[in-house]
């Protein structure tokens, strides 16, 4: 049984060299690279990113993460982090990042024709690359359209027990009722959440998904959830996900007055980035029609560009009205947001 | 017998052969701890404005919470983990020998998985809620049944998948044992029961206790699962701190306050049992198992088919469900590359594991100094802290270092030698050292604590240094711990998940991530398959120790 120490260290040098391997295998850098951070799961970039170096012979190396997180990583990496691009999934998280100087300004006529002026960075920082709406989605069967007008009027005894959202942990939660503090302020934004928060039908939980199938299942009667989740239920391989959306119609809210509340996703080019022009062409590359095409039929978000049309489902849901607010807002007011549902007591 | 060790101390202080152990024990140790310090040092700066915020909100609710659910899960893995480990190791009864394996299954299983699963059959909308309303014709609001999105949910959902850790080391304990304590215990008129609970259960405490807050550890460093039931505890609000506040700050406090919490537990139950000796003499000899007949024996069976069902086949069989739907967009070969670099990465850590266990575990044991014997405490600490925290106090020594060494070689040589260590797979490797040690460390120390100090003495006094009685005597006789620490870590990394996430190397991905992935955004249908891999290579280990067993149990 000595052996067993031994036969330890022997696997334990295997493995090693086993490892040095496998990771020797991996890919050999060309000269044309660019390092992507990405808050964007694999999944939902990595088609893009491949086509990308098809056309345009710069390989590129992804790390994925949450935001914040990817964030942190960049900052204490200094001036020596590997990456070029950081890509978030919310305006919050790149608004923190150009606050944290770990952003540079890039000229870019193609971005700045491309994307409307409150979809990116004033100062160049960083630009929106697709636009996420988060709407109100009721059951056919109990709720009239004209029932339903703004987020601002889903208080009062009418919709006691009747509200499916999920936590206020939750980002979007999060940039809702930051772009209220923005338009309404903070003493309104705090009179809306006590009235709107014990209408709730259940406590918040699950995800946006679940608050559809809540609402089809006649749970609630409406819910706010983000515009790509019923998309993807709407095209769903799993039939119970097809029928819940099936069951339930899109109110788009605000349309009398500030618009829908939208949030973007985006990405900037870091300050210690050592392939500037290579991340400023992918950059470019994420904004381009084709690709806002793809961000429109696979992931069903909006396209950031007026110019582009969006998917066949999305059409089926009609045009809006968003909300025109600078979404530099949404990460401003973030904190205060956060603090306000502690406040209502939201989950 | 105090005597007889005083003895020896003067007899090895005499000789002084271990300073070599005693410097590598403090240096190791302080390395591992570093991330821990870094996270701790937190508490030095000034405390934001942030925490007044808390304190008037939303604190008094995560600490409750967090207590309740360490109280339940507490429970529910002592219940369940003891009442296996006693059955299959000292009862005989239909399916002992299928049950002591069969109970290791649910810890393959990742806690936010389990979670998924069961929300997918019990929620409101699920396949059971959804056939009793169509069966009984009821609508919403007219009928009572649980909510698993909850705090009683999450307790059963970690109970489930954490319970194997008690399970093990209790076994492991009960099978050590002596027959001739427990079988003086019989012979003195006490029945099964008394013998378990006066006897059987004090003896084996080290080993419960260390399953139990191991468990307890890993449940307030849970996040996945709390946070999809929407349960507001200590950790979701460390996480809403950092993120939705944008206090990195204040978040790390709130961990540092954690772990000193973890830390006063651990200390105050090391001292609650300081005076007690759990080693005993005599012969390995199995007892004889206590046959359960009739309705006992069924009672054993569909107590133990209970957990293992409930924990790993019915969370399966829904995984099996939702994989084969579709299964042709998760097979690639990309899949094999997630299987092997999972694979790779777990094996190497838990070998580092337990090579770090088995050093620091021996070296208190040859020199039990306060020094000593705290920086092996610290250096444990940080299975409590939440893995991305724990990845932050990786992080930021790493990215500190690369870049002094960067500025030094710039500044003397003109030469940039970029980062050294950070994005690495040594730098992941050492977060889960730093996170899983306590794992590999408690089951280590329980097994060194069963083995007399005479017997070191004996041989030390015949002649042979520490690291041949480790090698010679000490190694044989821990088999079981040490292969059971290799497993609990082994498959602790198989499933980590946010240290793998901000840490790793370009294009660099495992199973768990890609699980992650796709669950967070609700695609649970196709984090299915990468789900059962981790599940099938968690297997791997869990057969490996059944042979073992199997072995021992008929040695």
């Amino acid at each position: 049984m000595p052996g067993f120490f031994r036969s330890a260290s022997h696997a334990l040098m295997a493995i090693t060299c086993a490892t040095v391997a496998s990771l020797a295998s991996a890919p050999a850098f060309s000269a044309k690279e660019v390092n992507l951070y990405s808050a964007r799961q694999e999944a939902l970039i990595k088609p893009l990113l491949d086509s990308f170096t098809e056309e345009t012979g710069i390989s590129v190396n992804l790390v994925t993460a949450k935001g914040d997180a990817l964030l942190t990583r960049l900052k204490s990496e200094g001036r020596n982090s590997p990456a070029d691009v950081l890509l978030t999934t919310d305006a919050g998280r790149l608004y923190r990042a150009q606050e944290a100087g770990v952003l540079q300004a890039i000229q870019s006529d193609y971005l700045e024709k491309a994307i409307p002026a409150h979809l990116r960075s004033s100062e160049n920082y960083w630009y929106g690359l697709s636009v996420r709406a988060r709407f109100i989605v009721y059951a056919k069967d109990r709720v009239q359209a004209s029932e339903l007008s703004s987020y601002e009027d889903l208080v009062g005894k009418q919709w006691q027990q009747r509200i499916c959202i999920r936590s206020s942990s939750n980002i979007y939660n999060q940039s809702l009722v930051a772009g209220m503090i923005a338009s309404k302020g903070e003493e309104e934004t705090a009179k809306w959440l006590a009235g709107f928060v014990p209408n709730f039908a259940r406590p918040p939980q699950g995800g946006d998904r679940d608050q559809v199938k809540a609402v089809a299942a006649g749970q609630c009667d409406v819910a706010v959830v983000n515009s790509y989740y019923l998309g993807a239920m709407v095209n769903s391989s799993d039939v119970s996900e097809r029928d819940a959306a099936a069951k339930v119609a899109v109110f788009w809210p605000n349309q009398e007055g500030r618009g829908t509340h939208i949030n973007v996703s985006g990405a900037g080019v870091t300050a210690s980035a050592k392939h500037v022009a290579e991340a400023q062409k992918l950059i470019e590359f994420l904004a381009r029609e084709e690709s806002q095409k793809w961000y429109a039929e696979t992931n069903m978000e909006y396209p950031v560009s007026p110019n582009v049309a969006p998917s066949a489902v999305l059409n089926s849901w009609g045009d809006f009205k968003a909300d025109p607010l600078d979404v530099t807002e949404l990460g401003r007011l973030n904190a205060r947001a956060v603090m306000a549902m502690d406040r209502a007591r939201w989950k | 017998m105090e005597v007889a060790t005083a003895a020896a101390r003067v007899y090895t202080g005499a000789r002084r052969p271990n300073i070599g152990w005693r410097l590598c024990l403090i240096i190791v140790a302080i390395a591992i701890a570093i991330p821990v310090l870094v996270i701790v040092a937190t508490l030095t700066q000034p405390f934001s404005d942030v925490w007044q915020h808390l304190i008037d909100t939303v604190l008094k609710d995560y600490v409750s919470n967090s207590l309740l659910l360490m109280l339940g899960v507490g429970l529910g893995t002592f219940i369940l983990g003891v009442s296996g480990a006693w059955l299959t190791a000292m009862c005989h009864f239909p399916g002992r020998g299928f049950f002591s394996w069969a109970l290791l299954l649910p810890m393959a299983m990742p806690a936010y998985i389990i979670a998924y699963t069961y929300t997918g059959l019990l929620d409101f909308t699920g396949p059971v809620q959804t056939s009793l309303r169509e069966y009984f014709d009821l609508a919403y609001g007219q009928y009572w049944f649980p909510e698993i999105r909850s705090l009683g949910g999450a307790i059963c959902m970690l109970s489930l998948v954490l319970y194997p850790y008690v399970y093990l080391l209790a076994r492991v304990a009960f099978m050590e044992q002596s027959t001739a304590v427990l079988e003086a215990s019989r012979s003195l008129g006490r029945g099964p029961w008394q013998t378990l609970f006066q006897v059987a259960l004090p003896l084996a405490r080290p080993a419960i206790v260390a399953g139990v807050s191991l468990a307890l550890m890993e449940t307030l460093a849970d996040y996945g699962t709390v946070e999809y039931f929407g349960v507001s505890t200590f950790t979701t609000g460390i996480f809403r701190t950092w993120y939705g506040l944008g206090e990195l700050q204040t978040a790390a406090q709130l961990s540092a306050l954690l772990l000193l919490f973890v830390f006063v537990l651990v200390i105050m139950e090391r001292w609650s049992r300081q005076r007690m000796r759990f080693h005993h003499s005599s012969t390995r000899k199995r007892p004889s198992r206590i046959a359960l007949e009739g309705w006992r024996g069924s009672m054993a069976f569909c107590i133990l088919f209970g957990s293992v069902f409930f924990g790993f086949l019915l969370p399966a069989g829904q995984l099996i469900q939702w994989a084969l739907g579709n299964w042709q967009h998760s097979l690639d070969a990309a899949f094999f590359q997630l299987m092997l670099n999972s694979f790779l990465l777990a094996a190497t850590a838990s070998v580092c594991c337990l090579l770090i266990a088995l050093l620091l575990g021996y070296g208190k044991r040859l020199h039990p100094g306060k020094l000593e014997v705290s920086a092996v405490r610290i250096s444990g600490m940080g299975y409590a802290i939440p893995g991305t925290v724990i990845a932050v106090g990786v992080l930021i020594p790493f990215a500190w270092f690369d870049n002094r060494v960067d500025e030094l070689l710039r500044h003397y040589f003109d030469f940039s030698s970029g980062l050294l260590l950070s994005g690495t797979v040594a730098a992941l490797v050492f977060a889960y050292v730093v996170r899983f040690l306590s794992v590999s460390l408690q089951t280590v120390e329980s097994g060194l604590l069963k083995i007399r100090p005479s017997i070191d003495e004996s041989a030390r006094s015949l002649g042979h240094t520490p690291m041949a009685v480790l090698k010679r005597i000490h190694l044989p006789m821990l088999r079981g711990s040490l292969l059971t620490a290799l497993l609990l870590v082994f498959v602790d990394v198989l499933k980590e998940l946010p240290s793998t996430l901000i840490l790793r190397p370009f294009n660099f991905n495992t199973l768990a991530v890609r699980t992650y992935e796709l669950a967070s955004d609700e695609r649970l249908a196709d984090a299915a398959a990468p789900a059962l891999a981790i599940v099938l290579i968690g297997l791997l280990p869990v057969i490996l120790m059944t042979r073992t067993m199997m072995k021992e149990g008929t040695e």
